[in-house]
């Protein structure tokens, strides 16, 4: 090479080094455990609350509070990714030709000076055992090349030469790995969205920005179910769902957890559930100095008359879970009571506990005796046309990592040389691109096998 | 017979073992690391039993599921894991030396298991998220990847105490040489590295269909995945840039450092889906 290399070059030559490589391993390794410890896209309240207004100002600055897509992170990604390529064109425009050779050559002198080799002696001459030594080398390793130098024969074979491109595999899988998870950031979406029992929805709401996102057809929910185990744990939830399209229904179909329904590239997912806001409840109206109760059944957003023209009681919500002073109350309706000559007041009726308004003691307590208890199911819905890179790249990386670890190019020569007093002397020798110790331990083996085999002569 | 008694036993197994092991290496006697070994499979019988009864005894608790799911499960997992590694390594590679300090590894993850009051033993039922055909790929190939790797960190141990010129008679003259615990550091961080491929890639899939997203930085994902750097950074050293010995044998210690914090730290110290173990 020149000393005045071009710029392009010199740029060539600094992602040509594997060097290189480990850096950007080592920094994505320890960069990595960043975002494991720091709190991930919490907000900022949080982040001033945990680490102080300083600290808050480092992690806006270096996007800490989701590094995994902080644009350095992703640089250093791309930088890996260029790193590979331009690695991988000059390793294989330099090894192509000793993977797919014109014609095949060997050197015996490599193979005879080895350390390695193994030899056996045998009273039959040459002639006798060239053909039965080549069938045995021929099925230990494939086709068998046979030469004759001075008046020792030659045999050599080889196999696997192909596995030397096991590590362009794992490599390749990498590239497609990340290009298929571009293609999910780019095309895809995660969404989650609930459903009561009973309605339907067309639109579901982006898992970070909660923008809503219209879908080609509605999701509806017939019904959510909740099964438990006697120790009170969970033990299947399970939604049955209708889709919609073009105002027909075109599929009904149960989903589990980890049983998600896939419909045109949609995958819909049941992530959670609970209770739906009911549409009415059953109320009892007890006025205190009379002593009279009626009980009457009241759509959420009704108001009622209360007796004697006393004043008025609107039903104006509910909530799941009702939170009194640190105690969880649960399911808990609430209404507003406008008497005359006082103050409207807000009031809860926690379902559970019937005499929660007495305690107020009020003219009127309130109680809801009944309501219909629906639940809503809490789905997670998500389309990433990405992901069939991914398992392809999944697919590749398995088979790469299996052909480059447990796989080897090897070549074999069996080299028979007549002795002075007779007989002949079989050295065998063998070279791999892999593990010499392997290779030891092989060529062990293969001598014993040849032994026995020459017995039969 | 049932599982606690056959894990018990396993337990006491295995420390049996390592005893024999470590008067095999301290009084150089080549026939007590024969008898540890033979000791060594005994434990794994008991062991392997002891896993196979809690499958069946979850089936006669009316909800069947693999015994693969909570700290408890996988510490005796993961000593099973070493102790079938470790035999067939010794039985493939003819060396005992190093048996001397995996099996204290696989005595302590088993004991770990049954004596932290922290970890309960009983076998609960499986909320919805773990119930998948995939939760037994993941969890089976994720601890033969540490197996794998608690054995490399084990010869890697015995290079850096083992001194450079040990005389013949050293305690250390026992271990093997150098060159031997460089490839088989090498080929148990190929064998690790092979299944925490496959562990992270099933655990994918899973999160997949669970979810509906392959990668979602859990902590546990993520360390997993910083350990994954650690033995690519160790196989690229190594192969490309001629690291051997010594350097070498730190980086498979960090590799495993990451390992145990993958496993133990996230669940201590960190919060995240994984919190089952
Ligand atoms: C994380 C992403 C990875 C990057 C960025 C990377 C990068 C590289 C680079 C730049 C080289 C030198 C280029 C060459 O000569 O071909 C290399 C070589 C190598 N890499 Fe990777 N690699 C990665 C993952 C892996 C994995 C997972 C394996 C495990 C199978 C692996 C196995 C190898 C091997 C065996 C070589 C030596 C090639 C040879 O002997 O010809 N790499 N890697």
């Amino acid at each position: 090479m020149k000393n005045q290399d071009t710029i392009p070059r010199q740029i060539w030559v600094f992602f040509c080094s594997v060097k290189l490589t480990v850096y950007i391993l080592v920094l994505l390794a320890v960069t990595s455990i960043i975002g494991t410890v720091v709190l991930q896209n919490g907000s900022p309240q949080q982040y001033i609350d945990l680490y102080g207004k300083g600290m808050y100002n480092l992690i806006k600055v270096f996007h800490i509070d989701d590094m995994y897509h902080a644009w350095w992170f992703l640089f250093l990604l791309l930088l890996l990714c260029i790193n590979l390529v331009v690695c991988s064109v000059e390793r294989l425009s330099l090894i192509w030709k000793t993977i797919f050779p014109k014609q095949v050559r060997f050197h015996p002198d490599r193979f005879l000076k080895s350390t390695t080799k193994q030899t056996v002696t045998v009273e039959h001459n040459p002639d006798q055992i060239a053909d039965s030594c080549e069938t045995w080398l021929s099925r230990q390793a494939g086709p068998v090349i046979r030469q004759k130098d001075q008046n020792t024969t030659l045999l050599y074979a080889e196999k696997g030469r192909w596995t030397r491109l096991g590590v362009f595999v794992v490599h390749a899988s990498v590239l497609l790995l990340l290009a298929g998870a571009l293609v999910g950031a780019m095309f895809g979406f995660k969404a989650s969205v609930r459903i009561d029992e009973g309605g339907q929805i067309r639109q579901v709401f982006a898992a970070k920005t909660r923008e809503p996102i219209s879908l080609d057809f509605a999701i509806k929910c017939n019904e959510f179910e909740v099964k438990f185990y006697n120790t009170g744990a969970p033990e299947e939830f399970r939604s049955n769902l209708t889709i919609i399209e073009n105002g027909q229904e075109s599929l009904t179909t149960d989903i589990r957890v980890n049983h998600p329904l896939r419909y045109k590239g949609i995958n819909i997912f049941q992530s959670s559930y609970g209770t739906a806001t009911p549409d009415a409840a059953v109320l009892s109206i007890v006025d205190n100095q009379t002593g009279d109760e009626i009980t009457r059944t009241l759509q959420v957003g009704e108001t009622i008359t209360l007796p004697d023209d006393q004043g008025s009681f609107l039903l104006q919500g509910f909530l799941p879970h009702f939170d009194f002073r640190g105690h969880n109350l649960e399911e808990t309706f609430f209404g507003k009571v406008s008497l005359a000559g006082e103050p409207e007041i807000q009031i809860g009726l926690p379902v559970k506990f019937p005499t929660f308004d007495k305690m107020r003691k009020g003219r009127f307590t309130f109680v809801i005796k009944d309501f219909e208890k629906r639940y809503y199911t809490g789905l997670q819905v998500t389309k990433d046309p990405g992901v069939w890179y991914v398992y392809a790249g999944f697919i590749m990386m398995i088979l790469g990592c299996w052909i480059t670890f447990f796989m080897s190019h090897q070549s074999y020569l069996v080299a028979l040389q007549p002795m002075d007093e007779g007989g002949t002397c079989i050295h065998l020798a063998g070279r791999t691109n892999r593990s010499s110790q392997d290779m030891k331990r092989r060529l062990a083996r293969m001598k014993t096998h040849l032994e026995n085999q020459l017995k039969k002569v | 017979m049932n599982s606690s008694f056959a894990l018990s036993s396993a337990t006491f197994i295995y420390g049996l073992a390592t005893v024999f092991y470590i008067g095999s290496f301290a009084f150089k006697q080549k026939k007590l690391a024969t008898i540890g070994f033979l000791v060594l499979v005994t434990g794994m019988v008991f062991n392997t039993a002891g896993i196979g009864f809690r499958w069946i005894e979850s089936y006669q608790m009316g909800f069947g599921r693999a015994p693969f799911t909570n700290m408890y499960e996988s510490l005796v997992f993961f000593s099973w894991t070493m102790a079938v590694l470790y035999i067939f390594v010794e039985l493939k590679y003819k060396e005992q030396g190093f048996g001397v300090l995996v099996s204290p590894l696989i005595f302590l993850s088993i004991a770990y298991a049954s004596f932290d009051p922290g970890i309960s033993s009983t076998i609960n039922p499986l909320i919805p998220a773990l119930k998948s055909n995939w939760l037994i790929a993941h969890v089976v190939t994720c601890f033969l990847g540490y197996a794998g790797f608690a054995l490399a960190f084990g010869c890697s141990l015995m290079y850096l105490i083992k001194p450079g010129q040990a005389s013949k008679d050293s305690i250390f003259s026992r271990l093997p040489d150098g060159e031997v615990i460089d490839e088989l550091t090498y080929q148990m961080v190929v064998f690790g590295f092979l299944f925490l491929t496959i562990g992270i890639i099933t655990g994918a899939v899973w999160a997949n269909s669970a979810w509906g997203k392959y990668w979602s930085w859990d902590p546990k994902e993520t360390w997993s995945l910083i350990t994954w750097f650690v033995y690519a950074i160790f196989m690229h050293l190594r192969m490309m840039r001629g690291w051997h010995g010594k350097n070498l044998a730190l980086v498979s210690i960090v590799g495993f450092m990451a390992v145990m914090f993958t496993y133990f730290g996230v669940n201590f110290l960190l919060s995240g889906l994984h919190s089952y173990g």
